[in-house]
């Protein structure tokens, strides 16, 4: 097994996967719309709920919300990738990917890939619109590699979570198994409100809900002034080595059926 | 009339014997109704916020999002007949257009009612019940029908105009964008947006959601009532209209 096949087999995989993204519509559009219909309903249809007593963000609402689609927009880069990974198998695709290729492991490579191009390109549109809707950033650039190592750090995740799943179950019927948790988890997350104003059973559970933290971090880089951050890395590190794990059974499992 | 019932009654135990239709049209409106209650339930400290419950303001957006998934299922089903060459037999036979169009959506006004009796209940069981009474659920129930029929005609004239389950999937986004550019999280003269508030007020799910939102925090509000009425009625009308029009059309074709 040469280095050149793994490297080989990635970039064409990620080729493949990037080039069916953005040429079919039915893939590209919802991956762009979904977190552009989050941030204008919230970010305009709730700015208001800054003026509640016990808001204490030091930017606009605009800003406190990219927050949050910013890592919603990661994070489904990956589950859609994920998505991709099941159609493969269901298609027949990647029954033959697995038997040319040498080093397999270049194939969770070259998905991963392709999920970090989608959120990219899904960022930059969520961005662009955030700059015109009014976003107010005043952290450093310190602040901004942050932002946004953790925000690709957390699309790895959910990738790599995606992946493992879809290889398994190998079939698109996969997909709500994938996204699901993907959603709880982030809707359990202070979205519209800081944690101190929630209430409920969602206050409960953002207690315990990891992206918690990291959302708050997020927030706190726009501002130029991150809390909890090495907290921050370490949780969305330590998930990294675990989803690494569940893909790699996942890549196991997806031998044995090849 | 015995054209219409027994198209009912296949689409209606079609729609029922799905329960990847049935269960996702229930259970993610109020999975989503339990998260956005309790996340933004500080929301009601805003001043002039109608009701000091967030559940109770919010219990109607299942409402709406339920008869989306209904155009979904309209869409589908429609598509799938085309597909499978099931409306090309049809138009061999006598059958009238209108009895066909009411035929293939009295499955989603199954489901409608079904998702309707549920959300009620759950509005009753976990909120302040309903503020207009027992009188008040007839009133629900025939708004909630009306809504569902007319998201789920424009399932049907999207899958009748294209022929194909693909794209009536693809108008989903369409739908939810409808949706989230309305009155669903905070009420039209709360919202701070001008263009957001300006959009909210000419998109007829606002009155919609204003409409079923009134019976359950206000009691009997006769403006937002006949509002959501004549938004619901009106778009089912142009809907049905629109449907009939491309049914003409692909019947010709075949």
């Amino acid at each position: 097994m040469s280095r050149g096949s793994f490297t080989s087999v990635a970039r064409a995989l990620a080729w493949r996967n990037i080039h069916n993204w953005f040429t079919n519509p039915t893939l590209i559009v919802p991956s762009l719309l979904f977190p552009l219909f989050f941030f204008t309903a919230f970010a305009g249809g709730l700015s208001r709920v800054d003026s509640i007593p016990g808001f204490d963000y030091a930017a606009n609402y605009t800003t406190w919300i990219y927050g949050f689609v910013l890592l919603q927009a990661a994070t489904f880069g990956g589950v859609f990738t994920g998505f991709s990974v099941a159609r493969d198998f269901e298609s027949g695709f990647a029954r033959r990917l697995m038997l040319g290729a040498v080093n397999r492991g270049g194939i969770v490579a070259g998905y991963w890939l392709s999920a970090l191009v989608r959120a990219a390109t899904t960022i930059t549109v969520v961005t662009i619109v955030a700059l015109i809707a009014g976003l107010q950033v005043t952290g450093g650039g310190i602040d901004l590699i942050g932002l946004y190592v953790l925000a690709f750090l957390l699309n790895t995740v959910a990738m790599l979570f995606g992946t493992g799943v879809a290889m398994r179950l190998r079939t698109m019927q996969a997909g709500p198994l994938i996204q699901t948790p993907a959603f709880l988890l982030l809707f359990l997350a202070p979205v519209w409100l800081p944690y101190d104003l929630l209430t409920g059973w969602v206050h409960a559970a953002a207690a315990v809900n990891p992206l918690t933290l990291v959302l708050d971090t997020e927030r706190g880089f726009l501002v130029g002034d991150p809390t909890k951050v090495l907290p921050a890395f370490l949780v969305v590190l330590l998930l990294v080595a675990l989803t690494i794990l569940w893909s790699r059974g996942g890549l196991r499992s997806a031998e044995r059926a090849a | 009339m015995r054209q219409v019932l027994l198209l009912a009654q296949r689409s209606v135990i079609r729609t029922l014997r799905q329960p990847a239709m049935v269960f996702p049209s229930v259970f993610f409106p109020l999975l989503l109704l339990s998260i956005n209650s309790s996340g933004l339930n500080s929301a009601t400290r805003l001043p002039g916020f109608p009701t000091d419950s967030y559940f109770q303001f919010a219990i109607a957006i299942p409402f709406i999002q339920g008869a989306l998934f209904s155009a979904m299922s309209a869409g589908t089903n429609v598509a799938n007949d085309i597909e499978t060459g099931f409306l090309n037999r049809l138009s061999l036979t006598p059958l009238r257009r209108v009895a066909l169009m009411l035929g293939q959506l009295t499955g989603i006004l199954a489901l409608g009612l079904i998702q309707a009796a549920t959300f009620l209940l759950v509005g009753i069981a976990f909120g302040d019940g309903l503020a207009a009474g027992l009188g008040g659920v007839p009133v629900l129930i025939l708004l909630s029908l009306t809504i569902s029929l007319a998201f789920g005609c424009i399932g049907a004239w999207v899958a009748l105009r294209t022929g194909n389950g693909e794209a009536v999937q693809g108008v989903f986004p369409l739908f939810f964008a409808a949706l989230f550019l309305s009155s669903m999280s905070l009420p039209r003269d709360l919202i701070e947006t001008d263009w957001y508030r300006t959009v909210a007020t000419y998109n007829p799910v606002s009155y919609m959601l204003e409409g079923i939102r009134s019976l359950f925090i206000v009691g009997w509000d006769a403006e937002a009532l006949a509002l959501g009425f004549a938004c619901a009625g009106g778009v089912a009308a142009i809907a049905i209209t629109a449907s009939s029009m491309a049914l003409r059309t692909r019947m010709v074709r075949t």
